[in-house]
């Protein structure tokens, strides 16, 4: 049949089924191949806490969501155009989040009366026309799968293992994809298994078949790509990203790296990624606790390492005595938190920002450390350079503040060489003449970094309060003094170090939005489109929250009114208020959730709206 | 790979580990713990011991967490961390993984190692990492004044358990053996000679190296174990194992320890029934055997042993985590960090 072609500015499509069902599969391939095709992609796994959920239910659905674009993409979008549902349970959960005239690819195997039952359908919905908002294609893939794969002798069971892989061959064609990518996928991760990869080939093109005979399909859809910036490009996890960092990072500071972490979600793949980079001379140390994880960081901190420990937040509340003691003994040390629901377990797939203020203020004693935040995906990877490069000058551990959503999300990464990297310089002190445990830099006020191994440097360090210089233990209260003001100078002199806040828009007027961390995206999104319909807005994103850029305070005093959107009941909100005496307006969403750009637009309209009234 | 640590490590030692003597390690410092502390001959003994390990004076670093015994990397004039209450152990760990050249040794005590550093131990233990463990066995919690730890006894009066406290102690030597570590052993305060063999060969021991020692606090439980550890007395009350020779004990050298089936009963060996030859005899290198030794420490009809309960070989985690690395760093694409950054999947624009 004849098939219309439509270019589209940007699409979001969900692959939705049950947790054993593929779907991360499906979404990956898709949205590495998007990049591939000159897209901007922004994409996030959407999975249980469960490993394996009962089958069908609605708590087991597993989805993969990807927005692609012809422009910048900066969250993985709010509303659904195309969902691909592989049973009843994963249509149902998603149809709130579905948009008009979405298409529904719709497995029919998948809607039989247990799976219906499971989903609590009375009556199958893809026959009682309450779909009919919506464009529904609905098809059979076990059948189809039969159909393609029959001569092959597999099992039906192994058969419909590749269900995932054809329905991606069907968005492929609907988005008119090369299948070329995938292929070559299929063929170095099967390399071993010539049955399953044929199975897999076969299913990818009967999927792309399909679809370019399907009645149901009658538009390919085309999306122009985005006209990023020359270079290389992969899509990355922001987990990723943050374990990449790390070892660029030690690389360029000519140190060894060390990982000391216990398991924890959403920080996991971290941990995951660096115990692979075996080939790259890193150590790492999967330890009995969180506590150990930090605990065996600071040895090697201590020993002359880039040293490291990753965790969210119940894993860094088990740190805060360990922060203590790096802060006390004024070693470097990187700290990522991915932060996730809490408190308690709370949420542990879910993303918030509820770590920031006990970052700042959650330690006992005097404890000042530096904190950043990463605001994209591929940003962790920059920030976590940036962090060891912080706690590398100033000797300090140094807080990197993810989150589950950027943590887990994907975008393009334009990939640096190493040379374009720029070096980080420590330097260890070798001089018995001049060493003394706590003198100091004067324009760091950084502590000399002496390791053992070191003849005549020998010295002893701890948690005890040291004297000023010697760093012998003393109680001496105006010591004390000293050195509570010392450390905190040493963290609050880091704003001469860090880059500028910029706004966009203008400069000084009624209404800053004033974001940090991983609500980037969705901050930024909703900005575009308030100014693109001429709303009198600016946009500042902050990425160092402790200390800030020294130029902050202008910043705020420029704008009238302020609004701090952040994923927690007002964290930044209380840390601005405490230090510029400004009153903030807050947009405070607590629900596991990332923020959605028309969250942002609607409290804005709202705001201006107020205003206009007056 | 080469990094900045290794141009320290090249570096030339200002002492020739010849010329090195105790006193090199005797920092220029009053030692404040009460006088008549056991700390005192253990501080003693281990600066004799590594002056003699052929070890440059910079390559040794001391660990500890919190509490009276913890504050001996103070009195050690080498590298050193004070650290947190329990966690000596990870934080040591840290140090040898990243740091297989340096001599790490801990000094911990009964509540830092065993109690809120109970499950740094078991895991520290289980790795085998190379450690020279010192656990100060006083069976109290003194730098907090006196409540029971442990290892305090079953009714035991302390401040915190005024009426007898009510919970069964750890033995830390079962509970090394039984968490894995390859070299296990036990001394005490009053014999230096002895003390200085076990920390000698705990230094050469290649992996975890674990020795407990008696040492009376004076102040909140003192005597504690004078019982085992008094000349007047240790001939009846404790056993010396040894490798290769049968236990013998008792002031006259005239009792043994003989295994009837599993179980291991006092002997005489006097009044003609049973021989030298009829005693069990030590071996260190037998792991079944060191339980049933480790388990005769609370019995009320044996001896208590003192001695090495056990030293195996066994390859350490810090060498298993190099190997792994220098094979690595021989494969194809070892540190080529711009296709590491590219990943498999990547694009052109």
């Amino acid at each position: 049949m004849d098939k219309q072609v439509q270019f589209l500015e940007q699409v979001t499509i969900r692959y939705a089924g049950d947790s054993g069902d593929g779907m991360q599969l499906s979404g990956t391939l898709f949205s590495n191949n998007s990049g591939t095709a000159g897209n901007d992609v922004n994409s996030f796994p959407d999975y249980p806490s469960e490993i394996r959920a009962p089958e069908g239910t609605l708590y087991g659905v597993s989805a993969y969501q990807i927005q692609i674009a012809a422009k910048r993409v900066n969250t993985f979008g709010d509303k659904i155009d195309v969902l691909v549902a592989m049973n009843a349970s994963s249509l149902k959960v998603n149809i709130p989040k579905l948009r008009e005239g979405a298409i529904i690819i719709a497995n029919s195997d998948g809607f039989d009366e247990k799976n219906l039952k499971l989903a609590k359908y009375d009556v199958n919905p893809l026959d009682n026309g309450e779909l009919s908002k919506y464009n529904v294609v609905k098809l059979n893939i076990f059948d189809e799968l039969h159909g393609a794969l029959s001569d092959l002798k597999m099992t039906p069971k192994n058969e419909y293992r590749t269900k995932n892989i054809f329905a991606l061959g069907m968005t492929y064609w609907l988005f008119d994809r090369s299948l070329e990518p995938s292929e070559k996928w299929l063929r170095t991760k099967f390399k071993k298994k010539a049955d399953v990869l044929e199975a897999n080939i076969r299913a990818l093109r009967a999927g792309y078949e399909y679809a370019s005979k399907s009645p149901d399909m009658p538009i390919q859809y085309k999306i122009t790509d985005a006209q990023l910036k020359k270079g290389t490009y992969r899509n990355i996890t922001g987990n990723e990203a943050a374990a990449l960092g790390l070892v660029i990072a030690s690389k360029k500071a000519n140190l060894p790296l060390f990982l000391g972490s216990y398991p924890i979600t959403p920080a996991t793949e971290i941990l995951h990624f660096i115990s692979g980079y075996k080939k790259f001379g890193v150590k790492h140390l999967q330890a009995e606790d969180e506590i150990a994880g930090i605990s065996s960081a600071i040895g090697a901190s201590y020993a002359g390492y880039l040293a490291c420990t990753t965790t969210s937040g119940p894993g860094l509340s088990l740190k805060v005595e360990a922060m203590g003691l790096a802060i006390i003994m004024e070693l470097p040390l990187v700290i990522i938190n991915v932060q996730r629901g809490g408190p308690s377990t709370g949420l542990p797939t879910k993303p918030e920002q509820s770590d920031l203020l006990m970052a700042m203020w959650g330690r006992h004693g005097e404890a000042p450390l530096p904190i950043i935040a990463a605001t994209t995906a591929a940003n962790c990877f920059d920030m976590t350079i940036e962090a060891a490069r912080i706690a590398l000058k100033y000797m300090t551990p140094v807080i990197l503040l993810t989150d589950g959503y950027i943590a887990q999300g994907t975008n393009p990464f334009r990939v640096p060489s190493l040379d374009e990297l720029p070096d980080i310089t420590p330097k260890f002190a070798t001089d018995p003449e001049t060493y003394q445990p706590y003198r100091r830099d004067p324009d760091t006020l950084a502590r000399m970094w002496a390791i053992p191994g070191t003849p005549g440097l020998e010295h002893r360090i701890g948690g005890l309060e040291k004297e000023d210089i010697t760093g012998l233990v003393s109680q001496d209260p105006l010591n004390h003094q000293r050195m509570v003001d010392l450390r905190q100078a040493k963290i609050d002199g880091i704003a001469n170090d860090i880059p500028d806040a910029t706004v966009e828009g203008e400069q000084s007027g009624d209404l800053l939005i004033l974001g940090w961390g991983g609500t980037y995206g969705a901050i930024k999104d909703g900005y575009d489109k308030l100014r693109s319909e001429g709303k009198k807005v600016s946009y500042c994103h902050l990425t160092h929250l402790n200390p800030f850029p020294k130029n902050l305070g202008d910043i705020l005093n420029n704008f009238e009114r302020v609004l701090i959107p952040e994923l927690n009941s007002g964290h930044l909100k209380i840390m601005i208020q405490n230090k510029y005496f400004k009153s903030v307006i807050g947009l405070n969403k607590v629900q596991g959730l990332p923020l959605k750009s028309d969250e942002l637009e609607e409290k804005v309209n709202q705001l201006l709206n107020i205003k206009g009234s007056n | 790979m080469q990094t900045l640590i290794d141009n320290i490590i090249q570096m030339p030692s200002i002492i020739d580990v010849k010329d090195l003597t105790p006193k090199d390690f005797k920092p220029d410092m009053d030692v404040r713990w009460c006088a008549g502390c056991g700390g005192f001959s253990i501080l003693s003994q281990t600066q004799r011991i590594i002056s003699d390990l052929n070890i440059p004076k910079e390559n040794f670093c001391f660990i500890s967490g919190i509490g009276c015994s913890s504050r001996f990397p103070y009195y050690v004039d080498t590298y050193g961390m004070h650290t947190m209450h329990g966690r000596a152990l990870p934080i040591a760990t840290g140090v040898k993984v990243a740091r297989p050249d340096l001599s790490v040794w801990v000094a911990t005590g009964d509540g830092d190692g065993l109690s809120i550093g109970g499950n740094h131990f078991i895991h520290a233990c289980r790795r085998n990492v190379d450690l020279n463990v010192m656990l100060f066995n006083n069976a109290i919690y003194s730098l907090t004044k006196g409540q029971y730890s442990p290892t305090s006894l079953v009714g035991q009066v302390t401040k915190s358990s005024p009426l007898g406290a009510l919970d069964d102690p750890f033995n830390p030597t079962s509970l090394a053996l039984g968490a894995g570590a390859t070299f296990v052993a036990r001394a005490f305060d009053r014999d230096t000679k002895t003390m200085q063999y076990m920390f000698e060969r705990a230094a050469k021991h290649k992996g975890f190296a674990f020795v407990e020692v008696y040492a009376n606090c004076v102040i909140f439980n003192d005597g504690a174990f004078d019982e085992y550890t008094k000349k007047e007395t240790r001939g009846e009350t404790t056993v010396e194992i040894i490798h290769g020779q049968p236990l013998i004990f008792g002031d006259k050298k005239d009792k043994g320890i003989r295994m009837d089936g599993y179980t291991p009963t006092v002997v005489s060996i006097a009044d003609g029934e049973f021989s030298a030859s009829d005693l069990l005899v030590h071996n260190e290198k037998d792991s079944t055997l060191a339980f049933i030794l480790a388990n005769m420490t609370y019995s009320l009809t044996l001896p208590r042993p003192m001695g090495i309960f056990q030293s195996l070989d066994k390859p350490t985690y810090n060498d298993k985590v190099d190997i792994q690395l220098d094979y690595y760093a021989e494969q194809p694409g070892a540190f080529d960090y711009d296709a590491l950054l590219r990943g498999e999947d990547y694009w052109e624009i």
